[in-house]
């Protein structure tokens, strides 16, 4: 039986229990992908266990560039017996399914049996060959060299990249590897090669992809940090702002900033604002539920003043909810933190380019307001990967707004705008005084109440200026829109790649995408955009609508359709594209056909 | 230097006459005074309570934040700036109750800084409930019954945890309280001074004649070298001692331990931004 299979946008599967090593046959995969000049995007779903359970990595494997998330699956390496379970909703009878034997026996027998899993099954000895080359570890090497052999891979690539990953762990082991990697080989060449199942992939690979970044959205965050000359950062693990802290921490000799670990959250934020009380930088990560913790800091941030970034990455509540699974559920939480009313700014970055920019930015609108800047980003979003060609570095200008105090000076002096100059303490001969009770122009206590109105109104009067510094959305599509779609943050890929297939499929529709990356404050433009449509639908992770509201409150728009997912999985590109259809009045003629960009450049810039 | 460089013109001081607190910032101030410290380069950091307030009535900078946290911004300031001289101020309530994880936590960290507990066994500032150092059969308004939890031992749990200066004085003994905090001040590393403090208003068990009644000097022969011998010291009850329990001058701060400093001094915000690290960084993913 021949196998056909989508010759310029694969997408692959890599499934099975944690601790076997997936993320090395990931991590092999996507730099041999992008070497061999194809794009690549990757994310990973796995549950909140350190062995076992069902995890499983969809790498996108493309001609074109790709950066979402799709539910089709063409091939899926099945490394457990319960993962074809795992994914069976998404597997479909154009879905090639390679395993071990005894990994695909039983779903291969209901097939057999005439039972409902219609797809294409290959069966390969991965681990009998493991076994032969020392041991079951290598299984994952073995996989790894055999969907490079179907993707075209050259070996020479293949080999460097091993050669790179394993070399420090010494020559025995390298060699071992690399005779792992040469077995799979010979099973993908064979895999092709054979009548009963030729496979057939023909992917246009392009050398400029090769040299391009291939970073996540964790490290685009953190390349922002570096931007934006953070200095200090105190947090406590919590999945998914786990990995940012790593960033972090891991570079702290070379960009000389501080990271510790603090006891808990609310050490954290108070030990931030501490070291950006004296000067540096500062920025805590988190989870929703770290975050409830640090909401009384972000009081403190308000009342004295203090810049602070705060990143909360988003994952499904409440309490600790479901802790490996994405959502865009804190919105609210960012909003209303901290007691009483201050000004504050909300990023939320769609695409590695905005989380690098964004992330900048927080530390210089925290900075010149001397605010706290939250930056919501997902779990989603901070495990994709996908290649882009550059970050602007270039572009990055980190201002200044720290004054050297005189005798005289007034941490909260009153200003025409609520901006009063900062100083910080050792710099310059005057002294700086903070307080988390209301203060008078000095900083010290005061109970004085026509004092208090006017510091109050200092402290909000920072929001007009603010709001002229927002970051416009950004529109994707059609100028003169009939429908329009919404969404923020992470979701940004996945819509963006549903209306492009929408829209080359009725080139007629009026369909425009507006995506908000500054959540809070919004530019001036988002009223008028809003109007100008004749039909909203916004999408969400979430089960209130929470940005549908908050755009209601500061537009007084109300939108009626809403797509919201709350289940802890992104959107995917082929629900976008059905629901949106279905907004659209297009019927519900099924998910459309997901025919490949003919021109890359024209879709996506 | 004059204690009186240290006052604050104008301060409205909000404490009962009487208050332990007025001696205590007299105290501050003559051993701030004796050891030439610039108030520029000073940081008192507070959290809230009758204690917490005393940053305001004296000449320095000041951080005066959140009820129970202060030991987290001071941490903060000292790693930015290891230049500047930070005194951690604080009441029973802020410091051992509300804030009781980090102090456990700021004494593993060892950060060069000086942390005076103003203990006064109630809580002044919210009227009169019971505080963590409170003594058993303490009547107040909230513990209607009397307290019947064990008392927080300061001394014995900083010393446990190895803290590096662990030291008890009673603020109407001026002379002592002054040579103490001169000690904890120029002590390398973190130094907690547990003050036994009257609360007029509130504490009618604990006042001044008591703390004079029921607390002498350890003896001038005290080892403080000796952590069993201050833990043992630490330990008793019904009669206090007062003194330098503990010392570990061995223990390398915070600060020391932070990679950047081990080659400058510079504070962190006049260090120059790495645009060509970061690119190189970037280019690694290439
Ligand atoms: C999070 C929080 N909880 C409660 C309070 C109210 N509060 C203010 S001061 C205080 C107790 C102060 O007691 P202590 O630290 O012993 O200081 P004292 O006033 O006795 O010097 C409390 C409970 C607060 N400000 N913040
Ligand atoms: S209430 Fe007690 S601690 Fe507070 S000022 Fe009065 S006497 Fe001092």
């Amino acid at each position: 039986m021949p196998v056909f299979l989508k010759e310029e946008d694969i997408s692959l599967v890599l499934c099975g229990e944690a601790g076997q090593g997936i993320q090395t046959v990931e991590a092999i995969l996507a730099q041999a992908v992008k070497q061999s000049g194809y794009n690549i995007f990757s994310t990973k779903e796995y549950m909140s266990r350190v062995r076992g359970g069902q995890n499983s990595t969809e790498i996108r494997v493309s001609s074109h560039r790709v950066a979402s998330y799709v539910d089709r699956i063409d091939i899926l390496l099945a490394l457990s017996s319960g993962a074809i379970d795992h994914l069976r909703d998404r597997i479909s009878r154009d879905t090639l399914i390679i395993g071990d034997p005894e990994h695909i026996k039983s779903a291969k027998e209901e097939k057999t049996a005439g039972f409902s899993l219609d797809s294409n099954f290959i069966e390969v000895p991965l681990m009998e060959t493991a076994q032969e080359m020392g041991g079951p570890i290598f299984a994952n090497v073995i996989a790894a060299g055999a969907l490079s052999c179907l993707l075209n891979i050259p070996k020479e690539i293949f080999d460097g990249l091993i050669s790179d990953m394993f070399t420090r762990k010494g020559q025995e082991i390298l060699q071992k590897d690399l005779k792992a990697g040469e077995a799979g080989y010979n099973m993908g060449k064979g895999l092709m090669e054979s009548e009963k199942a030729p496979i057939h992939l023909s992917l246009h690979g392009k050398s400029s992809v090769r040299d391009e970044l291939l970073i996540n959205g964790t490290d685009a965050m953190g390349f922002g940090c570096l931007a934006g000359g953070c200095r200090f950062m105190s947090s406590y693990p919590m999945t998914p702002s786990t990995p940012l802290q790593t960033f972090l921490a891991s570079n702290a000799h070379d960009f000389e900033l501080v990271y510790e670990q603090a006891e808990d959250e609310i050490a954290a934020i108070n030990m931030a604002l501490g070291a950006s009380y004296a000067g540096a930088r500062s920025i805590v990560a988190t989870s929703g539920s770290g975050f409830a913790l640090m909401e009384e800091g972000v009081g403190l941030s308000g009342m004295i003043e203090t810049p602070v970034v705060i990143c909360i990455g988003q994952r499904p509540g409440p309490a600790v909810g479901l802790p490996t699974r994405t959502s865009q559920e804190d919105l609210n939480l960012a909003l209303y933190s901290g007691p009483g009313e201050f000004s504050r700014v909300i990023f939320a970055p769609g695409k590695l380019e905005d989380a690098f920019t964004l992330t900048q930015r927080a530390f210089n609108i925290a900075e010149k307001y001397q605010i706290p800047v939250f930056i919501l980003f997902d779990q989603y979003f901070a495990d994709c990967y996908y290649n882009i060609p550059f970050l602007p570095l270039e572009e990055v200008e980190n201002e200044n707004y720290l004054v050297k105090t005189t005798p005289e000076y007034k941490r909260y002096l009153i200003t025409h705008d609520g901006v009063t100059p900062r100083g910080i303490p050792g710099y310059g001969d005057g002294l700086v005084v903070v307080d988390s009770d209301e203060h008078d122009e000095e900083g010290h206590i005061t109970e004085d109440l026509k004092i208090r109105t006017r510091m109050v109104d200092k402290r909000l009067q920072k929001m007009e200026q603010i709001r002229e510094d927002a970051v416009a959305p950004e529109l994707v599509g059609e100028d003169d829109y009939h429908s329009l779609i919404i969404g923020w943050g992470s979701t940004y890929w996945p819509i963006r790649e549903a209306l492009e297939n929408i829209s080359r499929k009725h080139p007629e529709e009026k369909l425009g995408f507006l995506h908000f990356k500054q959540v809070y404050p919004f530019h001036k433009s988002v009223a008028e955009y809003l109007e100008k449509a004749e039909d909203v639908i916004i999408l969400e992770n979430n089960a209130q609508g929470q940005m549908a509201n908050l755009i209601k409150l500061e537009t007084g728009f109300e939108i009626q359709e809403k797509f919201l997912k709350y289940d802890g999985m992104p959107f995917s590109v082929e629900e976008v594209q059905e629901r949106v259809m279905k907004f659209m009045g297009m019927g519900d003629d099924g998910i459309m056909e997901d025919d490949s960009a003919q021109d890359e450049g024209e879709v996506l810039k | 230097m004059k204690p009186r460089d240290f006052d604050m013109p104008g301060a409205d001081v909000a404490w009962c006459a009487g208050c332990g607190n007025l001696s205590i910032l007299r105290s501050l101030k003559t051993a701030l005074a004796e050891l030439e410290i610039q108030p520029e380069n000073l940081v008192f950091v507070s959290g809230i309570g009758q204690a917490g307030k005393l940053p305001h009535y004296i000449k320095g900078n000041v951080f005066n934040g959140l009820h129970g946290r202060s030991l987290s911004p001071a941490t903060g300031i000292k790693a930015a700036n290891p230049e500047l001289t930070v005194i951690d101020v604080s009441g029973d309530g802020c410091m051992y109750g509300e804030g009781g994880n980090h102090f456990m936590h700021t004494i593993r960290r060892n950060p060069d800084i000086t942390n005076l507990v103003h203990n006064n066994m109630v809580y002044g500032l919210t009227k009169g409930q019971a505080s963590p150092t409170s003594q058993r059969d303490f009547n107040t308004p909230l513990q209607v019954d009397g307290v019947f939890l064990e008392p927080f031992n300061p001394l014995a749990v900083a010393i446990a945890l190895n803290a590096s200066f662990v030291a008890r004085v009673f603020s109407g003994d001026r002379k002592q309280t002054i040579e103490i905090f001169k000690s904890a001040i120029e002590h390398k590393g973190y130094a907690l001074v547990d003050i036994f403090q009257p609360c007029v208003t509130f504490n009618k068990v604990n006042t001044r004649n008591w703390f004079r009644e029921h607390t002498y000097y350890l003896e001038d022969d005290h080892d403080p070298l000796d952590r069993n011998e201050a833990f043992r010291r630490a330990t008793e009850t019904g009669e206090y001692p007062l003194g330098i329990f503990y010392k570990n001058s061995k223990k390398s701060t915070f600060e020391e331990n932070l990679s950047i400093y081990q080659e400058e001094k510079t504070p962190l915000f006049q260090r120059k931004f790495h645009r060509g690290k970061l690119q190189a960084l970037m280019e690694s993913k290439r």
